[in-house]
C-alpha cells in the first residue's frame, strides 16, 4: 500500500516496472552528479573564503586531462541513458499482434470509448487484465493526449491522424486516466477512470451490453449502403473500384508500383483523401468523404472493412497486392 | 565601500551619460547603447512585473484542488498570459537587450554598439510588439498556452489570438536587429589588441546567442503568422478539416522555440562566467572550454526540436535520432558547470552578493540540466511528458538558470550601471531567500509531474493538493526574493554609496572606464594588453599582484 504522501503512482501496466527502475537509474545518476557539484561549490566557498581584502587566487588555468574525464564520462552515461530510455519507448510503440483493439475518440472534452463488440462508454475504459490492449486514437477536433499515469503511458490524440498506444494491465483495479495536451476550456475535467478487470469479470461486464444498434460493424454496413460505397465497391470484384473483402492487414498495390499495408490510417486516408493513394487498375474516380462523416462514423465503416477481412477474397478487382509480387 | 582595496572616497563623474543631456526627448531619441538598455530595462520590468502578478495569481488558485479563484476559462488565461509574457516579452531580451546591449560594447573597447540608430529602432520594435500583446491581454486574453498549438488557436479558441500573434510577430524583428547588431559589432569594433580569445566569456556567450536570433527567431515569426492567416482567412496551413497537418505546426514552432530556451540561457551562462572569476579572483578554468561549448550549445541545439514532439505519434525512428541528439546538447553544459566549479578551487573567494547569485545559479541549473536527461529519455518521456515534472524542469532552467543570472549580474554591473552601491547584508539576504524559496516552489512539482498530475489544469484530484500547498507556500518567500531587489537597488540609485570605477575589482575593459561611464564609453580608445581574468598581472587593480601566492602559478594541480 502507499503512504500519505506517495513519490510514484501505482504500478498497473506491464510498463510501470521498467519505466520506474529507468527513473531511479537517472535518479541514483543526477543524485550523485548533483551532490557532487553541490558538496565541491560548499566546500570550496568556505575553504578558499577571502581574509584578506586584497588577496587574490591561484591562477590555474585548466587541465585538458580533467576537461576530457568530465566530458566522456558523462557522454557514456548519457548514451547508457538514451538506450535503456529507447528499448522501452521502441517496445511502446510496436504492439504486439494478438492486441484486444479499442476505438477511443477525443472531443472537447471528452472521451468516447468503443470495445470490439460496439459497447460504448464515456470518461470511462473497462480492459480485463493480463490482455494486451491497443487504444486507436482518433480526436472530433483539437489535439488532446490520452495518459494513465499508473500504466506510465501516453499518446497525443491528434486529429487528422490515427494514434495508437499500447498496454498490458497487471493489477486490477481503478486508475485515473488524463487528458494530458491542453485543449482549450475544460482541459482538467476531461478526464476518467480506466478500471482493470478480471477476465471474467470482464466478460460478464461485456455480455451485459446490448450489441445490436451499436456493434460498429452493423453500423458500418449501413453507412456502406447509405453512403452508398457499395455502389462501386462490389465485393465480386467486378465494380468500378476494388473489392474490399480481405483488405484489412493486407498489402495493396499501387499505380506507382509501390505497395501499402492496408491498415486503419490507410482506410481513413482513403474515404477522406480518395486521390492521395490509387489502386494499381483503377481510376481515380471516388468522391471525397472529408467533412461528410464523423470520427466515429469512419472508425465505424472501418470496423466493417476488418470485418470482411475473413471473405473470400475475388480472384481479380481485389487490388490486393498478389502474394508474390513485389515486397 | 569596504572591499575596495584603496580605500578611498569615490566621488561620482562630472559628466555622465545619465547627465549629458536632459529631457524626454534625450532618451526616447537617444543612440546610446547605455540609454537604450536602460529603456530596454525598464520596459522588460513591467513584462515581468505582469509576468509574476499572473504566476501568483495561479499559484493561488492551485492551493484547493476545484481552483480557489477564477473560472476555467481565466485560468487557462492566467497561464497563457504568463507565458507569453515571460517568455516573448521578459526572458528572450532581459539579458540580451538590457546587460549585453550596455556591457558589449565597453567590454570590448568600443564606443557604441555598430548600428546605434538600428539598435534604438528595435527598442521601438519591442514596445510596438508588446503594445499589441497587451491589447490582447486587455480585450478577451488569451487562452491558447504560450505554445499556440494548432487547431485550439488557429479555429477553435475564442480569446483574442490574432492581435497576439501579431504582437510576436513584429518583437520578432526586435531580437533580430539586436542579435545582428552584436554580431557585426564584435567582429568590426574591437579595441586594439582585444582578440577573440580575449574577449569575456560574457561577449562569446551573447556571440552565440545572436546566431541563434538570427537564425531561428524568422522561423518563428512566420510560423505564428500562418496560425494567424489560417485563423483570419481559414487558409489551411495546420487544420486537417482543410487539408492542413497540426503536426507541421510542432516542428515550426519547435524549431525556434526550442533554440529558444538557449537564447535565454545562454547569456546567463555569460554573467556567471564573468562572476565567478571575478569573485574568487582567478583565471576561468577552461577558457576555451566554456567559450566553445557556448558555440556548441548553440549548433547543436538546432538539431534537438523535435523531443518536445516523442508522443506525438511522430516516426519512432525519427524520436530516436532526436532523443540521441538532446543527449549530445547535454555535454557542452555539463563542461561548464565542471569548469565554473573548478574555478573555485584555491580561488579567494568573497561572499558578496553577485557571487551568491552566481553559485545559486549553478546550483539551480545543474538541476534544470539533469531533469532534462529524464525528458530526453524516450522510455521516461511516455509517462512525464507534459505533466509538472516539464513545469518544473523549465522553470528551473529559465528561472533558476536565466532569470537568477539577470539578477546576479544587475548586481555586479549595478555599480557600473548607476556610478552607487546598494546595500550589502540586503543583497546578501535576498540572494539565499531567492535561492530557498525557488527551490520551495518547483521542486515539489518535479514529484507532482511524476504522480502523474498533468500540466495546464485548472483542478486537479485531491491527492495532489499537499505538493500543491507547498509550492505556492514556496512561491510567496520567492516574490519576497525579487521584490527585495526591486526595493534596495531602486533606493540605491539615489542613496546608495558612489562606487566608483571598479569596486569589486574586476579585470574587463568595462571597469577601467568611470562609473557610469562617459557617453563616449572610453576618453581615448582603450589598448588591451592582458589575457582575460588575469589578477597577477594587473597592478592597477590595487592587488595582491606580483606578490608571490601560496602555491606556484602553474596550470598544474
Amino acid at each position: 500500500m502507499q503512504s500519505q504522501l506517495p513519490l510514484y503512482p501505482e504500478q498497473a501496466s506491464n510498463f510501470a516496472p521498467h519505466v520506474d527502475g529507468l527513473m531511479l537509474f537517472l535518479i541514483s545518476v543526477s543524485f550523485f552528479f548533483a551532490a557532487a557539484i553541490t558538496i565541491a561549490i560548499v566546500f570550496f566557498f568556505f575553504k578558499y573564503h577571502r581574509r584578506q581584502p586584497n588577496a587574490v587566487g591561484t591562477p590555474i588555468h585548466g587541465d585538458m586531462r580533467l576537461e576530457a574525464t568530465w566530458m566522456i564520462v558523462p557522454l557514456i552515461l548519457a548514451m547508457g541513458m538514451f538506450s535503456w530510455g529507447a528499448i522501452i519507448y521502441v517496445d511502446y510503440r510496436r504492439a504486439p499482434e494478438d492486441t484486444l483493439d479499442i476505438y477511443m475518440v477525443g472531443k472537447q472534452w471528452m472521451w468516447k470509448a468503443q470495445q470490439p463488440n460496439g459497447q460504448k462508454e464515456i470518461n470511462e475504459l473497462h480492459v480485463p487484465v493480463g490482455r494486451n490492449v491497443r487504444l486507436i486514437l482518433a480526436s472530433e477536433d483539437v489535439i488532446h493526449d490520452f495518459y494513465v499515469p499508473a500504466f506510465r503511458v501516453k499518446m497525443d490524440v491528434v486529429p487528422g491522424h490515427y494514434n495508437t498506444m499500447w498496454f498490458r494491465p497487471t493489477k486490477p483495479g481503478r486508475y485515473h486516466f488524463f487528458c494530458s495536451q491542453y485543449c482549450g476550456t475544460n482541459h482538467a475535467i476531461m478526464g476518467g477512470w480506466v478500471t482493470v478487470m478480471e477476465p471474467s469479470d470482464y466478460a460478464a461486464w461485456l455480455s451485459g451490453s446490448t450489441g445490436g444498434d451499436t456493434n460498429p460493424v452493423v453500423v458500418g454496413e449501413k453507412l456502406f449502403a447509405e453512403k452508398a460505397c457499395n455502389t462501386c465497391h462490389l465485393s465480386s470484384g467486378l465494380g468500378r473500384a476494388p473489392s474490399l473483402n480481405g483488405l484489412f492487414g493486407a498489402k495493396v498495390l499501387l499505380v506507382d508500383g509501390s505497395t501499402v499495408v492496408a491498415d486503419e490510417a490507410y482506410i481513413r486516408e482513403s474515404i477522406l483523401q480518395p486521390n492521395a493513394k490509387i489502386v494499381a487498375g483503377y481510376q481515380p474516380l471516388m468522391p471525397t468523404f472529408q467533412g461528410q462523416l464523423t470520427e466515429e462514423q469512419i472508425l465505424a465503416l472501418t470496423a466493417y472493412i476488418k470485418s470482411l477481412q475473413s471473405q473470400p477474397v475475388p480472384a481479380k478487382g481485389a487490388g490486393v497486392a498478389p502474394s508474390t509480387g513485389k515486397k | 565601500m569596504s572591499t575596495t582595496p584603496l580605500e578611498l572616497e569615490h566621488k561620482l563623474p562630472h559628466e555622465d551619460y545619465l547627465n549629458a543631456t536632459y529631457g524626454i526627448r534625450s532618451w526616447l531619441l537617444t543612440t546610446d547603447h547605455k540609454r537604450i538598455a536602460l529603456l530596454y530595462l525598464g520596459s522588460v520590468t513591467v513584462f515581468f512585473f505582469i509576468g509574476g502578478l499572473l504566476a501568483t495569481l495561479i499559484r493561488i488558485h492551485l492551493l484547493t484542488p476545484t481552483g480557489a479563484l477564477v473560472t476555467p476559462e481565466t485560468y487557462n488565461k492566467l497561464f497563457t498570459m504568463h507565458g507569453v509574457a515571460m517568455i516573448f516579452f521578459f526572458l528572450i531580451p532581459s539579458i540580451p537587450a538590457v546587460l549585453g546591449n550596455f556591457l558589449i560594447p565597453l567590454m570590448i573597447g568600443a564606443k557604441d554598439l555598430a548600428f546605434p540608430k538600428i539598435n534604438l529602432l528595435s527598442w521601438y520594435i519591442y514596445v510596438i510588439g508588446g503594445c499589441f500583446v497587451l491589447y490582447s491581454f486587455s480585450t478577451g486574453g488569451l487562452d491558447t498556452g504560450w505554445t499556440f498549438y494548432t487547431p485550439l488557436s488557429s479555429v477553435y479558441s475564442n480569446s483574442a489570438v490574432t492581435p497576439a500573434v501579431i504582437g510576436i510577430f513584429i518583437n520578432g524583428f526586435s531580437s533580430i536587429l539586436t542579435g545582428l547588431n552584436f554580431i557585426v559589432t564584435v567582429h568590426t569594433m574591437r579595441a586594439p589588441g582585444m582578440t577573440w580569445f580575449r574577449l569575456p566569456l560574457f561577449v562569446w556567450a551573447h556571440y552565440a546567442t545572436s546566431m541563434v536570433m538570427i537564425l531561428g527567431t524568422p522561423v518563428v515569426a512566420i510560423t505564428l503568422l500562418l496560425a494567424g492567416l489560417e485563423r483570419m482567412f481559414h487558409l489551411g496551413f495546420f487544420n486537417p478539416a482543410l487539408g492542413g497537418d497540426p503536426i507541421l505546426f510542432q516542428h515550426l514552432f519547435w524549431f525556434y522555440s526550442h533554440p529558444a530556451v538557449y537564447i535565454m540561457i545562454l547569456p546567463s551562462m555569460g554573467v556567471v562566467s564573468e562572476i565567478i572569476p571575478t569573485f574568487a579572483r582567478k583565471p576561468i578554468f577552461g577558457y576555451a572550454f566554456i567559450a566553445g561549448s557556448s558555440i556548441a550549445i548553440a549548433v547543436i541545439g538546432f538539431l534537438v526540436w523535435a523531443h518536445h514532439m516523442f508522443v506525438t505519434g511522430e516516426s519512432a525512428y525519427a524520436a530516436l535520432a532526436f532523443s540521441f541528439l538532446s543527449y549530445l546538447v547535454a555535454i557542452p553544459s555539463a563542461v561548464k558547470v565542471f569548469n565554473w566549479t573548478s574555478t573555485l578551487y584555491k580561488g579567494s573567494i568573497s561572499w558578496d552578493a553577485p557571487m551568491l547569485y552566481a553559485l545559486g545559479f549553478i546550483g539551480l541549473f545543474t538541476i534544470g540540466g539533469l531533469t532534462g536527461l529524464f525528458l530526453a529519455c524516450l522510455g521516461l518521456d511516455i509517462h512525464i511528458h507534459d505533466t509538472y515534472f516539464v513545469i518544473a524542469h523549465f522553470h528551473y532552467i529559465m528561472v533558476g538558470g536565466a532569470v537568477m543570472g539577470y539578477v546576479g549580474g544587475l548586481h555586479f554591473w549595478w555599480p557600473k550601471i548607476t556610478g552607487r552601491m546598494y546595500s550589502e547584508p540586503l543583497s546578501r539576504f535576498a540572494a539565499v531567500i531567492l535561492f530557498i524559496g525557488f527551490n520551495l516552489t518547483f521542486f515539489p512539482q518535479f514529484i507532482l509531474g511524476y504522480l502523474g498530475m498533468p500540466r495546464r489544469y485548472h483542478s486537479y484530484p485531491p491527492e495532489f493538493q499537499v505538493l500543491n500547498v507547498l509550492s505556492t507556500a514556496g512561491a510567496s518567500i520567492l516574490a519576497l526574493g525579487y521584490l527585495l531587489p526591486m526595493a534596495y537597488l531602486t533606493w540605491s540609485m539615489r542613496y546608495g554609496e558612489v562606487a566608483g570605477p571598479n569596486p569589486w575589482p574586476a579585470t574587463g575593459l568595462e571597469w577601467k572606464t568611470p562609473s557610469p561611464p562617459p557617453t563616449e564609453n572610453f576618453d581615448v580608445t582603450p589598448e588591451v594588453t592582458w589575457e582575460p581574468y588575469d589578477f597577477e598581472n594587473r597592478p592597477d587593480l590595487g592587488l595582491a599582484a606580483g606578490a608571490p601566492s601560496l602555491a606556484p602559478a602553474h596550470g598544474d594541480d
